[in-house]
């Protein structure tokens, strides 16, 4: 079933980034709620930009406790400092999510193992020290880099979700159809395959009608083997997308009332 | 070389219903029917002997004999049926249908209050059939019962609401019936839920049909609906009643008596009641509402095989 992970909790939303600053649990357990309700299966925690990386690992902490507090799903934990991915994942009830690794050597040699000891998924991103790769094939042979190596640190696939990297298609458009055929292809790298997932809102990035823009191409995508996406879960049309393409899919079953249900789970 | 084997990794499972004053369990499995490698079948499926609230005039003789000096009187036929084993008794209503008797929901009520107090293993008590009678008798009936836990049916999607509600306010179960599709069956489990009732209080009747007469349709509801329960879907989720009796005996194969060719009745009609019983056990059945005791006898033989761990 396709899973939705809400985006708002981020310090870079100004309302949390107030509540971080005046440590007001509030506006989190709201956004935590909010997002439930519309249908999340992950709540996305980022702090944002903060002073150092201690602050960072108990803001962190602080954010994941006061969103497991409000409502009963796990989080997905989305920073680049390991301190406060750790921190966050210590305080966490149930499986959590770290977002993320990339095909670097020295982050999957950190991030798997931590992945492994906490029995949580993990978001791996193809890309390297290199940067983004434009073609499908250079991202699938990322994909394989972050498959084997979680693999040899014993993560099950279906808790590895491959990202492809979604970029704007107003500055580069060559990219998008190269990240469909990619999440094709992740599909065939293992068996189990590995779950795959984007941050969607990136395809309208500055570009006029972004709600148009993401739920079209989270249709096309959920299509090509996309099982999850960091993404609006208050844009109900968008919600409404997921859900129906999840019904032509056949990935639930069709009842008269799939919309609503699609936001039950 | 040691082989690595790959097992199915399901995410989700059947809810577990609670049924009669002793709060019997049901459901609540993890996995595919009988594969205890993948995941827990934490009880087996249970059986359930007719009981008809008046005497049966479709009855085959075969049928009539092992409860033959009972049939007029329902308390003693739920008492034989518990005598012979089984572990639930379903009553049926059908003095209440417009062709027959056309009883009242006061008249039947009573009934299934009788029988309900002269056992202690859980009652389903099945309306007569016509939606609109049903809609009016089992809200009473319902209430008449409370405390018992009991499993009421059939609702269906022209009565469910007064069905629902009756049942929510004096803690009974309902079975939903639909007609061997799994979108209307979801739809109505989602409309039954959405009156409050939990979903744990509902099983599915998919209305399945006997050996030789349609036994796929039900199957492949069945298998649907148990996969979509395993990854999540809780709509679905739900035990599955299974009206193996009324189908099975409706074949001429059971209940002709003169086929010399097919064999003595005696042994056929037990199989196609057993045979009808054990595929959908297999297909993910949990409650069998069968007719004669030596089917029931059979099945469980079967159950206790399948029974067996496998896990490893």
């Amino acid at each position: 079933m396709f899973e939705i992970i809400g985006e708002r909790i981020n310090g870079l939303f100004v309302d949390i980034r107030e509540a971080i600053k005046n440590k007001d649990p509030k506006p989190i357990r709201d956004w935590a709620v909010r997002q439930a309700n519309a249908g999340s299966y992950w709540l996305d925690i980022n702090t944002g930009p903060v002073a150092s990386k201690e602050e960072q690992a108990e803001i962190m902490a602080w954010l994941v406790k006061t969103a497991q507090e409000a409502v009963d799903l796990p989080c997905c934990i989305d920073t680049t400092n390991w301190l406060a991915m750790e921190e966050g994942l210590k305080v966490h009830k149930g499986k959590g999510m770290i977002n993320s690794t990339t095909a670097e050597q020295a982050k999957m040699d950190a991030l798997f193992p931590m992945a492994a000891k906490y029995g949580a998924a993990i978001v791996a991103l193809t890309m390297n020290e290199k940067g983004v790769p434009k073609s499908a094939d250079d991202r699938i042979a990322l994909a394989m880099e972050l498959v084997a190596n979680a693999d040899a640190y014993g993560i099950p696939m279906p808790d590895l979700y491959i990202d492809p990297l979604v970029l704007p298609v107003n500055v580069a458009q060559e990219h998008s159809p190269e990240v469909l055929e990619a999440l094709r292809q992740v599909k065939l790298l293992a068996n189990p395959a590995p779950k795959t997932t984007c941050g969607l809102s990136n395809i309208s990035q500055k570009a006029p009608d972004r709600p148009l823009i993401n739920r079209t191409y989270l249709a096309m995508a959920m299509v090509c083997g996309l099982d999850s996406a960091v993404m609006d879960a208050e844009d109900a049309p968008l919600v409404d997308t997921a859900a129906t393409a999840s019904i032509l899919l056949n990935q639930s079953i069709y009842c008269d009332s799939y919309v609503k249900i699609f936001r039950q789970r | 070389m040691a082989v690595n084997v790959i097992k199915e990794r399901w995410t989700s499972k059947v809810a577990e219903m609670k049924l009669g004053p002793n709060e019997i369990k049901i459901g609540g499995e993890s996995t595919l029917p009988f594969l205890h490698f993948e995941g827990e079948m934490p009880h087996r499926p249970v059986t359930a002997l007719e009981v008809i609230d008046m005497e049966p005039e479709d009855y085959p003789d075969m049928l009539k004999e092992p409860f033959a000096s009972v049939l007029n009187d329902p308390v003693a036929w739920a008492k034989k049926v518990v005598e012979y084993g089984a572990d639930m008794v379903a009553l049926r209503l059908m003095s209440a249908h417009p062709d027959w008797k056309n009883a009242s929901a006061d008249e039947v009520a009573a009934t299934a209050r009788a029988v309900a107090d002269a056992i202690d293993v859980p009652l389903i008590v099945i309306g007569c059939g016509v939606e609109e009678k049903d809609g009016e008798i089992l809200p009473v009936v319902a209430e008449k019962l409370e405390g018992k836990k009991c499993l009421i049916g059939c609702v269906t999607q022209a009565n469910y609401k007064s069905v629902t509600a009756a049942a929510n306010g004096y803690g009974h179960c309902v079975i939903a019936s639909t007609p061997l599709d799994i979108n209307l069956c979801k739809q109505l489990n989602i409309l039954i839920n959405e009156m409050g009732l939990p979903l744990d209080r509902v099983a599915f009747d998919p209305l399945v049909g006997a050996l030789g007469y349609g036994i796929e349709y039900a199957y492949s509801i069945m298998e649907r609906a148990r996969t979509g329960a395993l990854t999540g879907d809780k709509t679905l989720a739900t035990p599955v009643v299974c009206f193996v009796g009324q189908e099975a005996w409706k074949a001429k194969e059971a209940k002709d008596p003169d086929a010399a060719e097919w064999g003595p009745q005696g042994d056929r009609a037990i199989l196609w009641e057993t045979t009808t019983a054990t595929t959908f056990a297999i297909a993910g059945g949990t409650i069998f509402i069968m007719r004669h005791p030596e089917s029931i006898k059979r099945f469980n033989a079967f159950i206790d095989e399948a029974m067996k761990s496998n896990a490893y």
